[in-house]
């Protein structure tokens, strides 16, 4: 097949004009890069999630009781709207593990006899299931038993219900209710000192004294069913068994952080791809725009030749699509690298038995498709203004700029600037349009590195706030059961313990009007030291008496503000009402809680002081000791060990940012590089004659290159406070995005992270413009002056 | 007699273009004065504007010296050779090569603001007839205009040498005729030696000196006893 002169013409120009193509190409790929992992992983983790729900028969509510007779189930099987309503013990115990220091935690959940479970169906990993006449075998989930080198037939202690039992694993489980699996009072995963231990329901029911009745309901309802009605039936049901309240999927831990997560995937998806195509599409349309300039005799020649006004469209369009055909190719490689550092990242807190990517080639295609529309809707104007002239005026040169003299001009006279300022100033006056574009490509970069980063500050903030001045114990011991303050004496004996608060925490819950919210109500006396409540500023506040003290985030969903008055049913014990008024709010980070005087709590419970937590700080020596003492303890429900969890909630925001500080600063740099250098090398181009004119006229180098480097960087500076303001906003929607009952980040970013951003975008257009300036050193003066443009 | 502004002993330029090497200049021998008007003429390709190049510091020679009055201009660097060009020597060319983002004062006030002792850009554009002119761009001047806006800046400088390339080969004769006016007014006002190329044979009669080119060599060189004021040229 012999090429058309057109397309020769066509490649020959494309590989000419391959670093400004590159440069454009890049911005591409990072847009289809980005689109690709966090759309694809969006859609691989919510198909992978929808599929394991389904598959596995994922519970629709939870009905949580103290003591249930088993009996009850026919009644509430005949709810309707429930398809399936399965009965099971449950129980947190301490575990001792061999080899390990600290205590761990266990949640035991009792399989059925029959072997087959309904709902929340787990998936055998290894091994086998235990036997359901045993009393010493249990199966365990299996990110537990990797993380600790369990095999089965390897044994551990727990301390279950104050009798402490050989457990001996046979196999292990993963199970669509631990997809994120958060241990009581936890912060992250720890895949090593939390376990989930299904063991055999007669043995579980003998050590909890549970015999012939069930503490934990799941319930399976059909398609269409009224999730709210049936909770009210529930908890109608099961008032009397001292249930908290029945929850559907959305106070479900894992499914909680799984969502939210998706949220978080789907925020990226829609805020950062349309900055990259919206960059590179401005690219295109600029880059394309001079070359048409350039060639405008050529197009007049091949419409005198008699070439089509749609060929020479599409000669140009087709610049664009080879472009952006090369921005794909390496925005497809970059997503699927950046897609499967993700998915690593996420098996270290999801625990999915599969990932499925379904969707894999439709999100290339896509990917793909938005890259080569933003591309060709850069050019079509251009495209479509080389096919409108008309042969007779294109073999024309083309009328020189307008200049004329504007209220800008006189105050620039005024000013008295040097006349190499006044062709910088004149030149961004002249096309207003180009240099906004320009910037506001410069300011993108600024914005999504300073946004990138603001993660960073965001995150010391709320570590900051949670561990430094709200939660300053080393260790918190949970209770099974309430117990008197005057425990707390008997804990001080605990080897190690230094100094030991209780707290009382109530889950109720809060109603205003037809808003409610389940919550935990936390009371510590007014002097507590270690667990407090920050206010804003950082300020300690204690809740007063009479009144409650909500998170400015709870106060926000049930539409309270101080003054107002709030109903609070206890969902324990006595199940009263009272009304309190709200008397403060805080911001707080993780979680939604409400706080409560200590001793007006108790009154309002009408029993002597009881804690259900306590607090402690630590004599690190004694730790050992500590722990082992923990692990004989009778009335621990868990254990929350925070100086590691603090430890480990660092390492790991570390290890994050700094992967994707590095994968922004690509970014960023990609963006500035793509505008800078395109900008400059049409800079150069249009004022080759100028600045070689002045080079004539006696000017030197450096102070041509003045000129040059001077309005890109102009430009670039005049970016910033832009990019600042977009910066922000993208960090405010990535807030919105991801705040949920479980945490919500802070809206902080320090000038020192904008400083870093702009520095490094202010950097990087210099090095651009400066490897363009080079050119201004093989400016040819003489055949420059000869040849008119 | 009066020192030259310029003396050149056996000049050779040789262009290398890998396959065959072109001889621009081929032994120029050369003398140039203050005050005079020199034009040069010859067909394409005879080493004018390669000359002028030379002179004007904006390309090496091959072989031979060329000297600015007591400075050897062969064998300066980058550096010399810009300043050299900002403190004695004046461009014209045939396409004005204005900064068209400046107006007619400001493209003057470029060389202005980084001479020694100029003149005012509205003395330099004065004596090119532009005093009502000062403020247009130069989009909004005629070609005969912008030319004059370009010899105003080459002459702002008060420059010992004048270097013309076909000042008026893109202009009618009218208007041509104002620009040949101009660079009479400033040889006589300033005293600055002018180099005229041109391909327009009328044009010498205006000249002092003529030298004629014929492959790089100057073939012949012509005095003129009787010059006519260029009101009196017409092509």
């Amino acid at each position: 097949m012999v090429m058309h002169a057109l397309d020769r013409k066509l490649l020959r120009d494309f590989v000419r004009l391959w670093a400004q193509a590159l440069a454009i190409a890049l911005v591409l790929a990072c847009g289809v890069a980005a689109l690709l992992m966090s759309f694809g992983m969006y859609q691989a983790m919510g198909d992978s999630r929808d599929a394991y729900y389904e598959r596995n028969r994922f519970a629709d509510i939870w009905a949580p009781a103290r003591r249930a007779p088993i009996s009850l189930l026919p009644e509430i099987a005949a709810i309707p709207g429930i398809r399936s309503a399965e009965a099971r013990t449950e129980g947190l115990v301490t575990l001792d593990l061999p080899g390990r220091e600290e205590t761990a935690v266990g949640q035991i959940i009792s399989l059925p006899i029959s072997g087959e479970t309904f709902l929340n169906v787990p998936i055998l990993r290894s091994g086998r299931l235990p036997d359901p006449d045993s009393d010493a075998e249990v199966a365990v989930n299996e990110p537990f038993a990797i993380a600790n080198g369990y095999q089965a037939g390897d044994s551990f202690f727990a301390n279950i219900n104050g009798t402490r039992r050989e457990l001996t694993i046979t196999g292990t489980l993963l199970s669509p209710e631990f997809i994120y699996a958060l241990g009581p009072g936890a912060l992250m995963p720890d895949k090593e000192g939390f376990a989930v231990i299904w063991m055999p329901e007669r043995a579980v029911q003998a050590a909890f004294d549970m015999t012939g009745a069930f503490n934990s309901l799941t319930i399976g309802l059909y398609a269409g069913a009224r999730e709210d009605e049936v909770i009210d039936q529930l908890d109608a049901i099961l008032e009397r068994y001292g249930t908290t309240g029945a929850y559907g999927r959305d106070r479900q831990i894992s499914d909680s952080f799984v969502s939210s997560e998706l949220d978080q995937l789907w925020t990226m998806t829609i805020v950062l791809p349309p900055i990259f195509f919206g960059v590179a599409a401005f690219l295109v349309n600029m880059v394309l725009g001079r070359i048409v300039a350039l060639e405008r005799s050529e197009i007049g020649l091949l419409k005198a030749l008699g070439y089509s006004n749609t060929a020479i469209a599409m000669h140009y369009q087709m610049l664009a699509v080879l472009t952006a055909v090369v921005g794909i190719l390496v925005g497809w490689a970059f997503g699927a690298w950046l897609a499967h550092g993700l998915a690593t990242l996420y098996a270290k807190f999801f625990n999915f038995p599969y990932l499925i990517f379904r969707g894999s080639w439709s999100v290339y295609a896509v990917s793909g498709l938005i890259g080569l529309a933003s591309a060709a809707f850069g050019a079509l104007r251009v495209a479509l203004r080389a096919a409108r002239l008309p042969p007779a005026v294109a073999m024309q040169p083309p009328a020189p700029p307008r200049f004329r003299r504007g209220i800008i001009d006189r105050t620039l006279a005024r000013l008295k600037l040097s006349q190499p300022m006044m062709m910088i100033i004149r030149s961004i006056t002249r096309w207003p349009i180009r240099a906004a574009s320009n910037a506001l490509g410069l300011s993108m970069a600024v914005a999504v590195l300073g946004a990138a980063s603001f993660f960073d500050d965001a995150l010391n903030k709320m570590l900051d706030t949670t561990f430094n001045l709200a939660n300053r114990q080393d260790a918190v011991l949970i209770f099974a059961e309430n117990l008197p303050e005057a425990a707390l004496d008997n804990l001080k004996a605990l080897p190690g313990a230094m100094q030991i608060e209780g707290q009382l925490s109530e889950s109720v819950l809060l109603r205003n009007g037809h808003l409610e919210k389940h919550t935990a109500l936390e009371a510590r006396r007014p002097d507590a030291d270690l667990s407090r409540v920050i206010g804003g500023s950082g300020r300690v506040m204690a809740a007063p008496p009479g009144g409650l003290v909500l998170s400015e985030r709870l106060a926000e969903q049930l539409a309270l503000k101080v003054g107002d008055d709030v109903e609070v049913e206890f969902l324990s014990g006595r199940r009263e009402t009272v009304t309190l008024p709200i008397t403060g709010t805080i911001s707080q980070y993780i979680g939604l809680s409400a706080y409560a005087d200590f001793e007006m709590l108790n009154a309002l419970r009408r029993q002597a002081p009881q804690i259900s937590v306590a607090n402690l700080t630590l004599n690190e020596d004694e730790k050992l000791a500590f722990h082992k003492a923990l692990s004989q303890m009778p009335v621990l429900a868990g254990t929350a060990m925070l100086t590691d969890m603090r430890r480990s909630f660092e390492d790991t925001i570390q290890q994050n940012i700094n992967i994707t500080a590095t994968v922004y600063v690509v970014i960023a740099v990609l963006i500035t590089v793509g505008v800078t250098y395109n900008s400059a090398r049409i800079q150069l181009s249009e004022r080759a004659r100028e600045l070689a004119s002045l080079r004539i006229l006696g000017f030197s180098r450096g102070e041509v290159s003045f000129i040059l480097v001077g309005e890109t960087m102009l430009l670039a500076v005049l970016a910033q406070p832009f990019g600042w303001l977009v910066g922000f906003g993208i960090a405010w929607a990535f807030t919105q995005g991801v705040n949920s009952d479980l945490y919500e980040i802070p809206l902080v970013i320090s000038p020192a992270t904008f400083a870093r951003a702009s520095l490094i975008v202010l950097l990087t257009a210099l090095a651009s413009a400066l490897i363009v300036r080079r050119r201004i050193d093989r400016l040819d003066l003489v055949a420059v002056m000869k040849t008119r443009e | 007699m009066e020192q030259p502004v310029f003396k050149l002993s056996g000049v050779t330029k040789v262009y290398d273009t890998g396959k065959v090497k072109v001889r621009a200049l081929d032994g120029v021998d050369l003398e140039l004065f203050p005050h005079e008007i020199a034009v040069l003429l010859g067909p394409s390709g005879s080493g004018k504007s390669t000359l002028l190049n030379i002179l004007g510091g904006l390309d090496q020679v091959t072989g031979g010296q060329v000297w600015f009055r007591d400075t050897e201009l062969t064998g300066m660097g980058d550096r010399q050779l810009t300043a050299y060009r900002r403190d004695h020597v004046g461009f014209v060319f045939q396409f004005y090569n204005l900064v068209a983002s400046l107006t007619a004062r400001e493209n003057v006030q470029l060389v202005t603001d980084v001479s020694r002792d100029p003149m005012t850009p509205a003395e330099a554009l004065s004596l090119v007839g532009l005093e009502p002119r000062l403020d247009h761009f130069p989009a909004e001047l005629s070609g005969g205009e912008q030319q004059r806006v370009a010899i105003a800046r080459a002459i702002a400088k008060r420059p010992e040498v004048l270097l013309c390339d076909e000042p008026t080969g893109a202009l009618d004769s009218k208007t041509g005729v104002q620009v040949l006016e101009a660079l009479k007014t400033v040889n006589e006002q300033l005293g600055t030696a002018t180099i005229v190329i041109t391909h327009n044979a009328m044009i010498r009669k205006m000249a002092h000196r003529v030298l004629r080119f014929q492959d790089g060599r100057i073939g012949s060189v012509e005095v003129n006893e009787t010059r006519i004021a260029p009101s009196e040229i017409e092509w």
